[in-house]
């Protein structure tokens, strides 16, 4: 970093964090003022509400940790923002949903049931089948879009890695709207994931339902980052993917095959993609060539938040940012429908007030 | 062991090395010594596959590696402890002497090498559980030779071991290398500090503007007038 030199330029760094100041204070006012209004003053909602707008931002959260994590993955061995990511997780949702529906058709009657088929014969199976394939595609669309788009520019500009990432994000969501048609096409669960089956449970005399689906999607959520924890931290491919996104030169001097590396973090990176899109599928029920465009850029937010290129900074950001995009319409007293307002006035406010992020760290000098 | 012929680097348009040529024998300590700039460490660097020669040829133990990628030519068992040291500042002691290891699937074997270390410099094992950064500047320099030695270096290329340490570490770690060198390694030594790596050098060449212009034993250069004026503070 160049330090100020002349004092037009400390007075205007000094200026510059008065008025980020001054908006942290403005914002900050507004904010206690709409909870106290709306909590404290109006008293809109019970409790039965805030569990449930809670519990559909923790699931909701889980989804967009695991894609923000893909995000900050690659940020932190390439510094790119992989644009394309949230269709990564688009194609993985549709691998989900093409097996449900292929396995929908395949009959596997039974004496008590003529009629059953085989995704409700064997609902289990299905369920690990669909994550198999979603899981797949995503892994090996994350492994080409790094070989085809990114690799050829290694060594150019990151603008312009950024800029092939938006292409080829144009280009997945166009491919998949040739190939499956723009009408959005519903996810038929197995009936023992029906989306309307779930515990009940009574908070303040209300009913509160815990759908199957959100559990199932928290859990998996849950499991595959302690996994991804798991492995960058205690194997040896964790080990070389952060020596890598430390230093790539020291890195290749031990031994390690920095392309290798890169490619396997961009598989590690789709994996986890297709398994929120899959996820994504079971949970909300919809899929269409659009689907991976606002979890993807929310998942950004979410990775920004948490600070990029950290790990655990991802994971929080991501349920953070879930069950504040649930939470916030109602807290706030606005429309539901601007809960997508909310998310993205949180990247704007991070990025002036905290640029890197929660648990985010100066970048290194050898990073840059 | 090492032999490099008319080596030509670039730097986009500035010609680095313009065609230096010398060799190591195996169990040798050579030493390239010179001024800051002087293109020593792009020797290195070129040696252990980082940058690549536009002419000129890197043959170790007879096979060309001059284009062959780093994490290769570190296979055949030449090991580059880069200048700066270069330690993963995010990383555990011990992750960076696995990091050293990498090329080693032998968990068991990489556990005796990590206690050869250890052996060697203490001080790392007081410190095995802390990061990488947080070392001072003797015991990251202790950690990049360790991590080195962790791959059982043939030729370890070692880059300013001296730099910004203080005289008495410095003398433990020519010490050390010494040591290295006893058991068997053969080393390339890059110093600034033309003094010590001359003393204990088999053989040395000095290096300016990307030419060899003066090359002899350790003894013999350290009583030329043209080197004790140039690099030894000349009297």
């Amino acid at each position: 970093m160049d330090k100020p030199t002349s004092t037009s330029d400390q007075g205007k760094l000094r200026f510059g964090r008065y008025v980020r100041m001054f908006i942290g204070i403005v914002i900050g006012v507004f904010l206690v003022w709409r909870l106290y209004d709306v909590l404290v003053v109006e008293h809109k909602f019970g409790a039965d509400t805030w569990v449930r707008f809670g519990l559909s931002g923790l699931i909701l959260g889980g989804m967009y940790a695991l894609i923000a994590i893909g995000y900050t993955l690659v940020y932190g061995i390439m510094f790119m923002i992989n644009f394309a990511h949230g269709e990564v997780m688009m194609l993985g949702a549709f691998g989900g949903f093409f097996v449900f529906e292929a396995l929908r058709f395949i009959p596997a009657p039974t004496l008590a049931d003529p009629k059953l088929n085989f995704l409700d014969a064997h609902p289990i199976f299905s369920v690990f089948l669909a994550f198999a394939v979603g899981i797949s595609i995503s892994a090996t669309a994350g492994y080409f879009l790094e070989k085809i788009a990114y690799r050829p520019l290694r060594k150019a500009p990151r603008l312009i890695l950024l800029i092939t990432a938006i292409g080829a994000s144009i280009f997945l969501q166009n491919l998949a709207m040739l190939l499956f048609g723009p009408q959005r096409k519903n996810v038929v669960n197995p009936d023992l994931l029906d989306r309307g089956a779930g515990w009940t449970i009574t908070v303040s005399g209300n009913p509160v339902l815990i759908s199957y689906t959100g559990v199932f999607s928290l859990v998996l959520s849950a499991v595959l980052m302690i996994g991804l924890y798991i492995l960058v931290q205690r194997t040896k491919l964790g080990r070389a993917m952060r020596s890598v996104a430390q230093d790539k030169n020291t890195a290749s001097l031990m031994g390690v095959d920095v392309d290798d590396v890169i490619s396997k973090t961009f598989i590690i990176s789709g994996s986890l993609a297709g398994a929120a899109g899959v996820m994504w599928g079971i949970h909300m029920g919809l899929v269409n060539h659009y689907t991976g465009f606002l979890p993807g850029i929310k998942a950004f937010t979410a990775a920004v938040m948490g600070g990029i290129g950290n790990i655990p900074g991802a994971m929080l950001g991501g349920m953070v940012l879930g069950i504040i995009e649930a939470t916030g319409p109602a807290a706030l007293g606005i429309d539901f429908q601007l809960k997508d307002v909310i998310a993205f006035s949180i990247l704007v406010l991070v990025l002036i007030l905290r640029p890197s992020g929660i648990l985010g760290e100066k970048l290194s000098e050898e990073k840059l | 062991m090492l032999k490099v012929e008319n080596l030509q680097v670039y730097y986009g348009a500035i010609h680095a090395l313009q065609g230096v040529s010398f060799h190591l024998e195996q169990g040798e300590i050579v030493a390239l010594i010179g001024a800051n700039g002087a293109g020593k460490s792009t020797v290195l660097n070129t040696v252990s596959g980082i940058l690549r020669p536009r002419e000129g040829s890197v043959a170790f133990e007879g096979q060309a590696i001059h284009e062959t990628p780093p994490q290769d030519i570190v296979r055949k068992g030449i090991i580059h402890v880069p200048e700066g040291r270069k330690i993963f500042s995010r990383m555990t002691v011990t992750e960076n002497l696995e990091m050293g290891a990498y090329t080693n699937n032998d968990r068991a074997a990489i556990n005796r090498d990590m206690e050869a270390v250890f052996a060697r410099f203490s001080r790392l094992r007081e410190r095995r559980d802390q990061l990488g950064g947080t070392l001072s500047g003797g015991e990251q320099q202790m950690l990049a030779i360790g991590r080195g030695l962790m791959a059982h270096p043939k030729l370890l290329l070692l880059d300013e071991p001296s730099m910004g340490l203080s005289p008495i570490l410095v003398e433990q770690i020519f010490d050390i290398i010494q040591d290295i060198n006893e058991q068997g390694t053969s080393i390339l030594l890059v110093e600034q500090n033309a003094q010590m790596a001359l003393a204990i050098a088999d053989r040395a060449y000095v290096l300016e503007t990307g030419n060899i212009v003066m090359q002899g034993t350790g003894d013999d250069l350290l009583k030329d007038p043209k080197v004790i004026a140039a690099y030894l503070g000349g009297h």
